[in-house]
């Protein structure tokens, strides 16, 4: 009984708490700096922003750290520590056709306008196990990047176009896809201060997706793709670059102040063809996803379920939104999964009696 | 950052009062009036993150963080027992950013905020009581869709619950549902009470205190105001009953009208019944009130 013994559980609390410091630091290497995780663990930390629905590298790499690099605890600790934030200013939409490109590529057109940019993946790389990482010295580190900058001269410039057309305007131009809505007027949904709510607006629908955690969107997505549903997309672009961050002038009507900028990883696909009415043409039928940094499986996976949540009829558990957004969450589903390891004592012996009289009663 | 550091008046970062700001406390507060003004009616609100994972309380925390003040006297229990190792945490944390007093005694408290609880001793008008909710939705037996449940719930429609105790009766000679047993609420809304056992059902029907209800994961809070019915779902012919604990007694405290947790020895493998609610048990054995003697069940 020393699990629930009056005094037992704040000792027992404390003396795990110390033995998992201790397991952390009981090895021979030096502690993790937060630099390094930052640096040299980007993919990590910018899903743990992303799914933690905080945008700071610091923060995400501090919160890997303490959670040992577990993604789905840091998005935790950096969501909990988000809550404690004030929130001060709601920022202007961002303008991703004036992104500083990292990559961009489409697999609908072989160029198209302000050209595909491979830069950084490793889908393309062999992916044998590199057994010269083993031990990487400092001399080497610093060998591979003098190498790399000194090639770098005059690079750049033509990469950048000034501001680039989606490839989607350009197949909206032919009347192949949907036209833009007219803007809403409604303000968008804020899913940090709203409870979901169903049919939920899609600017809600967006927000989940971009905080779901990236293996169980991608699960979702994944049953799409391969039957369940059946949305076989096309990316029509997919971009990896900064934005700026902007928030209206306080008082200069119209005008507006850069706060800063922001990696994010945008996707448009092009799916299935579809009538939106009987007297007018078909079009291609649209899904779009994004999240903050560089994280490409998550924004299409996003982008395929925001198109198969909006499918007419509710065929595949993937065109549910409800069915999608309310198991997504990371946070709430690992902390929902790991409650079932608290005490049960008086709900199963609760069971237990409804077991025993319904066992008597049938004898 | 550790828990000393957010005491009051240590340096550094410092938490607010109870943890959340103060405009999340009104969030709460607000929907915590719609949700006593509308017996049993689930009511949305924002739930942001705490630091307790979610399942874990979240839903209670946040009724409690948003009412307590430095005055009130806090009692927190898991599945009736103050020394369960999540009670330990919750009360940790609430004492680290309240600073208010603790009690093991539910008739000293204030706040009693429990999981899956409520205490032997009816609670009194000057008491809430806070219970941590993981399901909300007593119609998730029979319908999985939260926009289905909401209209059921606006339209009265509760012909499919009924249909299933039917034929749950049907194949299993009996109501199979155990802990969190619907009930209608002010001859109302059907609500799924916390999962408290059947046990405490009949503390909750006409009490004189609040009861509170919080789901954190599923953000949604409801209440059962004090004097209001709480009504088991019954057939005329086949009444509800708690459990029984017909000629058992605890091995500690020598209650029988309690309910009992069975244990098995560590050593001998043997089992015994020892009270569920922990804080009534040690009264007893202190001489403070007198052993329970069955009056139902």
């Amino acid at each position: 009984m020393g699990y629930v013994a009056v005094q037992g559980g704040i000792t027992a609390i404390e003396s795990s708490e110390k033995l998992n410091r201790y397991l952390r630091l009981r090895g021979t290497s030096a502690p993790l700096g937060v630099a390094q995780i930052m640096e040299q663990m980007g993919p990590l930390v910018d899903r743990v922003m992303g799914e933690g629905g905080l945008y700071s590298a610091f923060h995400a790499a501090l919160a890997i750290k303490q959670a040992c690099g577990d993604p789905i605890e840091a998005s935790f600790l950096l969501r909990a520590y988000r809550s404690t934030l004030r929130r001060l200013v709601d920022t202007l939409p961002v303008r991703t056709g004036e992104m500083r490109i990292l990559r961009r590529i489409s697999s609908a057109f072989k160029t198209i306008p302000g050209g595909q940019v491979l830069g950084s993946t490793s889908d393309y790389e062999q992916r044998i196990l590199d057994f010269s990482l083993a031990d990487e010295t400092e001399e080497a580190q610093r060998e591979a990047v003098n190498s790399f900058e000194s090639q770098l001269e005059g690079a750049g410039q033509a990469l950048q176009p000034a501001a680039f057309r989606a490839v989607i305007d350009m197949l909206r131009d032919q009347g192949l896809v949907p036209p833009v809505p007219p803007e809403s007027t409604q303000e968008p949904t804020d899913i940090t201060q709203e409870s979901p709510t169903f049919p939920m607006h899609r600017s809600g629908r967006l927000q989940m997706l971009a905080r779901a955690e990236t293996g169980g969107v991608l699960a979702l997505a994944y049953s799409s793709m391969r039957g369940y549903g059946m949305v076989h997309p096309t990316v029509a672009e997919l971009r990896v670059g900064r934005v700026r961050v902007q928030i209206p002038h306080p008082w200069r009507k119209g005008a507006a102040v850069t706060l800063g900028s922001a990696v994010l990883t945008e996707v448009q696909i092009v799916a299935s063809m579809e009538k939106a009415a009987e007297d007018v043409k078909p079009t291609f039928s649209l899904g779009y996803g994004s999240c903050f940094g560089h994280n490409e499986v998550k924004a299409i996976s996003a982008a395929v379920l925001d198109r198969a949540m909006r499918s007419a009829s509710l065929g595949a558990p993937a065109e549910d939104q409800e069915f999608v957004l309310m198991h997504t969450d990371g946070v709430e589903s690992s902390g929902f999964c790991s409650h079932f390891k608290l005490p049960h004592y008086v709900t199963f012996q609760a069971d237990l009696d409804r077991l025993r009289a319904m066992r008597g009663a049938n004898e | 950052m550790t828990l000393e550091e957010l005491l009051p008046g240590s340096g550094g970062f410092r938490y607010n009062f109870a943890f959340l700001d103060e405009g999340a406390k009104r969030e709460v507060r607000r929907a915590l009036l719609k949700a006593v003004a509308l017996p049993g009616h689930q009511v949305p609100f924002a739930s942001p993150e705490l630091p307790i994972a979610r399942g874990w309380g979240t839903g209670g925390l946040q009724i409690t963080m948003s009412l307590i003040g430095p005055n009130d006297v806090l009692k927190i229990i898991d599945q009736g027992c103050d020394g369960s190792v999540n009670a330990v945490n919750l009360r940790k944390l609430l004492v680290a950013t309240t600073g208010v007093r603790t009690t093991f005694d539910s008739r000293e408290a204030t706040i009693l905020q429990s999981r899956h609880r409520l205490p032997e001793i009816p609670l009194k008008p000057h008491q809430v009581a806070v219970l941590q909710v993981p399901l909300p939705e007593p119609l998730r037996l029979v319908e999985p869709s939260e926009i289905a449940t909401r209209r059921m719930h606006a339209e009265g429609d509760y012909a499919r619950m009924w249909v299933s105790l039917y034929e749950d009766v049907i194949q299993n000679g009996a109501i199979s549902l155990t802990a969190g047993y619907p009930c209608r609420v002010n001859n109302t809304y059907i609500m799924s009470p916390s999962p408290l056992p059947r046990w405490d059902l009949p503390l909750l029907n006409g009490a004189e205190h609040l009861t509170l209800l919080g789901a954190g994961r599923e953000k949604r809070v409801y209440a059962v105001p004090p004097c209001t019915s709480v009504q088991p779902l019954e057939f005329e012919d086949l009444p509800f009953t708690v459990e029984s604990f017909a000629g058992m007694s605890c091995a500690r405290c020598g209650s029988s009208g309690t309910f009992l947790d069975e244990i098995y020895d560590e050593k001998t493998g043997l089992s015994s019944r020892v009270c569920s609610d922990s804080g009534f048990c040690v009264l007893v054995r202190e001489g403070a009130i007198q052993p329970r003697r069955p009056t139902h069940g």
